[in-house]
C-alpha cells in the first residue's frame, strides 16, 4: 500500500510567511523604535531563551530542574569578570559566558545527577544556592551587594543598546531554531523517546545518561547566554538577583502555561507572562499570585498547556517536528510537495 | 578546644530544629513520594498563623499549638484531597509544578498580608535561659527542648509506622498503592492523613522556629532546602536517619559560622553535596 511521510503542515507554511516580515521588523527596530522598547524586548528575549532551554531540558529531556538560575547567574558573572577584569570586549563575552556556563555544568552534573526525579529538582536548587553563596562571599566580585559593568562605558548608549538588542534577538531566534533543528535530528528522536520512557529508550540502544548530560549542558549554555545578555542590558548585577529562584519560577510557569513539550508553547507563555505583568503592574506582587494560580490550574486541568490544548483541538503545528504517515494522500494532488514518498 | 566543643553542641541543638523541619517532609516522601516544594513556605505560613493566634487570644506560643496543630492538620488534609492527589501519578512534573506554584502563592500572599518585616514569637524569658556545663559552655533550655521534641517525634513516627494500623496502611500504600486498594485501603484518604500529620508536625516546627529566630514571608525556600538536605543526608525511609541528617546539617552550619559568619549556610550545603558524592543513599538508608 502506498503511503507518504509528511512533516510540513499548512500552519507551518503560514507561520513562515508571518515570521519573516516580523523578523525584518524586529531587526530594523533600533532605527525606528524607542530605547525603552529595546530594553523591554531584551528582557522578553532573555525570558524566551530561558523558557526554550528549560523546555528542551524538561519537556523533551524529562529532566525537571529548578536550579537553572545557577547557569543564568554564572553567565552573568562570567560577563562581568571577563569584561571588567580580563578586558575582553563585553559583547564578545556573551557567547563566552554561555560556554563557561556549559563548562561549569559538566562537573555540576556529576553531583546532581546522583539524584532522580523530584529529588534532582531540589538538589539542583541547592547547587544554585552554593554558587550564589560562593560569589556573595567573593569580595573582588562585590560580595553580596554586587557590582556595575565598567567595560561598557567607552561605548555610546545608543550603540550599546542596539548591539545588546540584536544579540538578544539572535539568542532568542537561535534558541528556537536550535531546538527545532535538534528535535528534527536523530538526537531529537532519542530525546522524545527518553521523555516517554527511559527504559524503553535504553532498550532501543539509546545512551540515556549521555543524552541527558548533553541536553543539560546545552541548556546550561543557553541560560548562561541569557544571563549575560540580561545583565549587559541592566549593567549591574548582584548575587541575590542573578541567582534568584524566581527566574526558574517564571520560566516554569511560562512553559507550563504555554505548553510543555512544544516549541510554540514557550513563545505563547512568554507573551502571556508579559501581558499579565504589564496589566497587573499596579498591584505589586499580586501578578505573581495570579501567575502561580494560573499555572497550578493549567497543570491540573490542561496538563499539555494552552498550546498543547490548541494543538490537539485544531491540529496546529507551526514548528512541525513530528513525522506523520498519510495513507490517503498519494491519490490526491501534487504528492511532490511532501517531504518523502515511500511505497 | 572548648570553643569547638561549644560549636559542636550548638550545632547539635540547631540540628534539632532542622530535624523538626525535615520530619514532615520525610513522612510525605515516604508515603507518597511527593517532593513538596511548598514545605518551607508552609512552615512560614504556620508561624504566621501562630502569630495571629497569639495576637488575638493572648495565649503563649506553646499554648497556641493547641489551635495551630489541628488547623494545619485540616489544611494538610484538604490540600492533599482537594489538589495534590490530582497531581500524583507516573509523571514527576505535576506535583513539582503545583507545589512550586503554591510556594510562590503563599510567599506573595504573606507579603501582601504581613509586609516583608521580620516577626517573632515570644515566650517571656524561657527562650533565653540556659545552664552551664562548665568550661565556659552554656546550653539553652529552649534549644534543648526543641531537640527533645524532635527526638520524641522521630520515635513516635517510627512507632506509628511499625506498630499502628494507620502506619501499616502508610507502608502498604507506599509499597504498592494498587495492591493496598485491593486490600481495602483508601489511598486518597491515606495520602490526606499523611499530609495532615506532616503539616501538624510543620506547625510544631514553625512555633519553635518562630520562638528561636525571626521569620519573614520569603524565608520559606531556605527552610525547604534545610529540610530536604536533612532527609537526603539521613537517607530515605527512616525517621531516625532524618533526625541524624538534621543534626549533621546543624553541626556543618555551626562549624561554618564559626569559621566565617558568611559561610554557615554554605558549609551546610557543601556537607549535603559531599554526602551525595560519597554516600548517595544517605548515612542511614532504609528502604521501606
Amino acid at each position: 500500500m502506498p503511503f507518504l511521510v509528511q512533516r510540513a503542515t499548512r500552519a507551518s507554511r503560514v507561520g513562515a510567511a508571518v515570521a519573516i516580515p516580523l523578523l525584518v521588523a524586529l531587526v530594523t527596530l533600533p532605527w525606528w523604535g524607542e530605547s525603552s522598547w529595546m530594553r523591554t524586548f531584551v528582557e522578553f528575549a532573555c525570558l524566551l531563551t530561558l523558557a526554550q532551554m528549560w523546555n528542551l531540558l524538561a519537556g523533551y529531556g524529562g529532566v525537571v530542574s529548578i536550579g537553572q538560575q545557577a547557569f543564568l547567574g554564572l553567565g552573568a558573572y562570567a560577563l562581568f569578570v571577563l569584561a571588567d577584569h580580563a578586558g575582553v570586549n563585553p559583547f564578545l563575552c556573551v557567547p563566552l559566558a554561555g560556554l563557561i556556563a556549559a563548562l561549569i555544568a559538566l562537573p555540576t552534573s556529576k553531583v546532581v545527577f546522583r539524584l532522580r526525579g523530584g529529588y534532582f529538582a531540589v538538589g539542583s536548587w541547592v547547587v544554585a544556592e552554593v554558587y550564589r553563596l560562593l560569589i556573595a562571599n567573593a569580595s573582588f566580585l562585590g560580595g553580596g551587594s554586587g557590582k556595575s559593568l565598567a567595560a561598557v562605558r567607552p561605548f555610546s548608549k545608543a550603540l550599546r543598546e542596539s548591539v545588546t538588542f540584536w544579540m538578544a534577538l539572535a539568542a532568542a531566534v537561535s534558541a528556537i531554531g536550535l531546538t527545532y533543528l535538534l528535535l528534527r535530528s536523530r538526537h531529537g528522536l532519542a530525546l522524545t523517546a527518553i521523555r516517554d520512557s527511559e527504559r524503553a529508550a535504553a532498550s532501543q540502544g539509546i545512551d540515556v545518561d549521555a543524552t541527558k548530560l548533553w541536553v543539560y549542558l546545552v541548556s546550561a549554555g543557553g541560560c548562561g547566554v541569557a544571563g549575560a545578555l540580561y545583565y549587559l542590558n541592566t549593567v549591574r548585577v548582584s548575587p541575590d538577583a542573578a541567582f534568584n529562584v524566581g527566574w526558574t519560577a517564571y520560566v516554569i510557569f511560562i512553559v507550563v502555561i504555554g505548553g510543555i513539550g512544544t516549541i510554540e508553547g514557550p513563545i505563547l507563555g512568554t507573551l502571556i507572562f508579559f501581558l499579565l505583568r504589564e496589566t497587573l503592574a499596579d498591584y505589586g506582587s499580586v501578578y505573581l499570585i495570579v501567575l502561580g494560580a494560573v499555572a497550578v490550574l493549567v497543570m491540573v486541568k490542561f496538563p499539555r498547556g494552552l498550546w498543547g490544548y490548541a494543538q490537539q483541538r485544531f491540529d496546529l503545528r507551526y514548528f512541525p517536528v513530528q513525522r506523520r504517515v498519510r495513507l490517503d494522500a498519494i491519490a490526491g494532488d501534487a504528492p511532490c510537495k511532501f517531504d518523502q514518498v515511500n511505497t | 578546644m572548648s570553643g569547638w566543643l561549644d560549636t559542636l553542641i550548638q550545632g547539635v541543638l540547631l540540628g534539632g530544629l532542622y530535624a523538626l523541619f525535615a520530619i514532615g517532609l520525610s513522612l510525605i516522601f515516604g508515603v507518597m513520594r511527593l517532593v513538596n516544594i511548598a514545605h518551607g513556605d508552609l512552615i512560614v505560613l504556620a508561624a504566621y498563623l501562630a502569630l495571629v493566634v497569639v495576637d488575638t487570644t493572648g495565649l503563649s506560643p506553646l499554648a497556641a499549638l493547641a489551635i495551630c496543630v489541628p488547623a494545619m492538620f485540616l489544611l494538610g488534609y484538604a490540600l492533599q484531597r482537594g489538589l495534590l492527589n490530582f497531581t500524583l501519578g507516573g509523571d514527576i512534573l505535576p506535583p513539582l509544578l503545583v507545589t512550586f506554584g503554591l510556594s510562590i502563592i503563599i510567599q506573595n500572599a504573606l507579603l501582601q498580608g504581613f509586609s516583608a518585616d521580620p516577626r517573632a514569637l515570644r515566650l517571656g524569658g524561657f527562650e533565653t535561659g540556659s545552664f552551664h556545663l562548665g568550661a565556659g559552655i552554656a546550653v539553652g533550655y529552649f534549644p534543648l527542648l526543641v531537640l527533645g521534641v524532635a527526638v520524641a517525634l522521630a520515635f513516635a513516627l517510627e512507632m506509628l509506622f511499625a506498630r499502628i494500623p494507620l502506619g501499616r496502611a502508610f507502608r502498604a500504600t507506599s509499597d504498592d498503592p494498587e495492591a493496598a486498594q485491593l486490600m481495602g485501603v483508601n489511598d486518597r484518604h491515606v495520602y490526606g492523613l499523611a499530609m495532615g500529620i506532616a503539616l501538624s508536625i510543620v506547625a510544631v516546627a514553625a512555633v519553635f522556629y518562630g520562638i528561636r529566630t525571626t521569620f519573614a514571608p520569603t524565608d520559606g525556600p531556605d527552610r525547604l532546602l534545610f529540610a530536604f538536605e536533612a532527609v537526603i543526608i539521613g537517607g530515605l525511609g527512616s525517621f531516625w536517619g532524618t533526625l541524624a541528617g538534621g543534626i549533621v546539617l546543624g553541626v556543618a552550619q555551626a562549624v561554618g559560622f564559626r569559621l566565617d559568619p558568611g559561610w554557615g549556610v554554605l558549609t551546610g550545603h557543601l556537607a549535603f553535596l559531599a554526602v551525595l558524592l560519597f554516600r548517595p543513599t544517605g548515612l542511614f538508608p532504609r528502604t521501606r
